[in-house]
Parts: C-alpha cells; sequence; structure tokens
C-alpha cells in the first residue's frame, strides 16, 4: 500500500447523504489540506454524492486554506444541486465561520442529527 | 493596550531565518507554542495566535517567497508577561494589505482565498505591515487572568 496518501476522512455513508468525520484534529499543514480537498472533491467527482455533512465534532483548528476547500465543495455541491451541510463545529471554530461570513453561505447546525434533516 | 515598556519579559527574544520551507515553520510555530504554553497566556489566546501565525507564515513562504526555498523568511518575537509579539518577514515583493478585496462582500462569499489577512487581524490586538508590505508585525494582549 505505499505510495497511497494517507486517508483524511472517514465517510459513513446514511442512505444517499454522505457523512464526513475529519481525522485530523488540525487542518493546518498546506499538505494535508490539499490531500482533505481531494478526498472531498472525490465523493462529489467519483462517487457521485450530492448530499453531504461534515462532522467537525474532532477538529481544533482550522486555517483560511482549509476554508477554501470547504467553499470550493460548497460551490461543487451546489453546481450539482446538491446540499452541504456542517455540524458539530466547537465555539472557537464557529467564531471562524462567522467573522468571514461564511455562516451565511453554508449552511451549519448543531448536530448530526439536524444536519442529516437539513441535507435530506 | 499593554505598554510594552512596563511589561516584564518573560523570555528572551527570540530571531530565526527559516527558508521557505512549511516544515521549517512549523517546527518554529511549535517552539512558540511551548513558550506561550508556559507563559501566562490563556487557551484562548494560545488559539487566536496559533490561527494567527499560521496565516501569516503561510503568507511569508507561499504567497511572498513563493515557496522558493533559496528565500528566507525572517522572524523575531518575544514571549511577554502580558503580550506576545512578533515580526515577520518574507524576500519577496510585498503587497497592499488595504487593497485586499473585502472576503465578507456577498460577490466574494463564494472566493475560496483572500481571508487570511481579515483573520489575523480578527485574532491579534494590532497587526501592522511596513513597505513595501513584505513585513508586518503583530501583536496579541493577554487578557489579565483573574486573582
Amino acid at each position: 500500500m505505499s505510495g497511497q496518501p494517507r486517508k483524511r476522512l472517514e465517510v459513513e455513508e446514511l442512505g444517499d447523504i454522505a457523512v464526513v468525520n475529519f481525522l485530523d484534529k488540525k487542518i493546518l499543514d498546506e499538505q494535508n489540506i490539499q490531500l482533505i480537498g481531494e478526498q472531498l472533491f472525490a465523493l462529489v467527482d467519483n462517487d457521485k454524492k450530492k448530499k453531504i455533512v461534515l462532522d467537525f465534532s474532532n477538529v481544533d483548528y482550522l486555517s483560511s486554506a482549509a476554508l477554501g476547500k470547504i467553499i470550493a465543495l460548497n460551490n461543487k455541491v451546489k453546481k450539482e444541486g446538491g446540499k452541504l451541510v456542517l455540524c458539530k463545529i466547537k465555539e472557537d471554530i464557529k467564531e471562524v465561520f462567522t467573522i468571514t461570513r461564511l455562516d451565511k453561505l453554508i449552511k451549519i447546525v448543531d448536530d448530526q442529527q439536524a444536519a442529516l434533516q437539513a441535507a435530506s | 493596550m499593554t505598554d510594552p515598556a512596563s511589561d516584564t519579559t518573560a523570555f528572551d527574544a527570540v530571531e530565526v531565518v527559516i527558508p521557505s520551507d512549511p516544515a521549517e515553520a512549523r517546527s518554529v510555530q511549535d517552539r512558540i507554542e511551548l513558550s506561550l504554553a508556559a507563559s501566562d497566556a490563556s487557551e484562548r489566546d494560545i488559539f487566536c495566535i496559533k490561527l494567527a501565525l499560521e496565516e501569516a507564515l503561510v503568507n511569508a513562504i507561499k504567497h511572498g517567497n513563493q515557496l522558493d526555498l533559496s528565500k528566507s523568511v525572517s522572524i523575531s518575537y518575544q514571549v511577554l508577561r502580558l503580550s506576545f509579539e512578533i515580526r515577520i518577514t518574507d524576500q519577496g515583493p510585498g503587497f497592499d494589505p488595504d487593497d485586499l478585496p473585502d472576503p465578507t462582500a456577498i460577490e466574494n462569499l463564494e472566493r475560496p482565498c483572500g481571508r487570511g489577512v481579515m483573520l489575523m487581524r480578527h485574532y491579534m490586538s494590532d497587526v501592522e505591515y511596513y513597505p513595501p508590505g513584505n513585513s508586518l508585525r503583530m501583536r496579541r494582549d493577554f487578557k489579565p487572568k483573574q486573582a
């Protein structure tokens, strides 16, 4: 298996919704962010998922480069007529979405149940 | 605001010059985090500084020096009793920080980049750029802990 990029995401399929958990506590490193972006985009491009829930319960830090990947994923999902919903974001991280006003662009809810409802 | 003259030094000032390599930047960030953890900085202070530092170093290495390993980034910082201050200088052409499009404007919300400087300004007490825009100094004042 050498040469395979390390898995950065855990994806669970609940019906037609892909629920994604981040395996990294810190989404900061440029290389990791690149891999996370590729693995998120593959859900839409390869696996043809249109409804995606991102669960942030494991995430303690994220940078503007990581925000960029989430925005790009949102644009991609929207283009396919799907929905992207974010949930379980810690308060410090939620502030990042609020001050950048990305909470106006992307649906953010508290728990996974609400996220599944919003995505379906 | 903290008056630096009255702020007792908690740690010696540190000056380092690193190549434009994110791994080298990470190592400096780890050292700064260790110093902050041993200071009076709160968890919130450390969160804010880490986030701003990440943005500033990525800007210097990626946008300033274009990941050119022959170019370096100069970093000098000091953890004081009541504040943290850092100056970061790259060897790029610089930019005008006041000329950046507002990333929170409706027409820019879907743009995937351009939020780093805004985050730095939000999370630090003061951020100042020096012409031609390839050097910045930023400071965060710690919230005094309750006695």
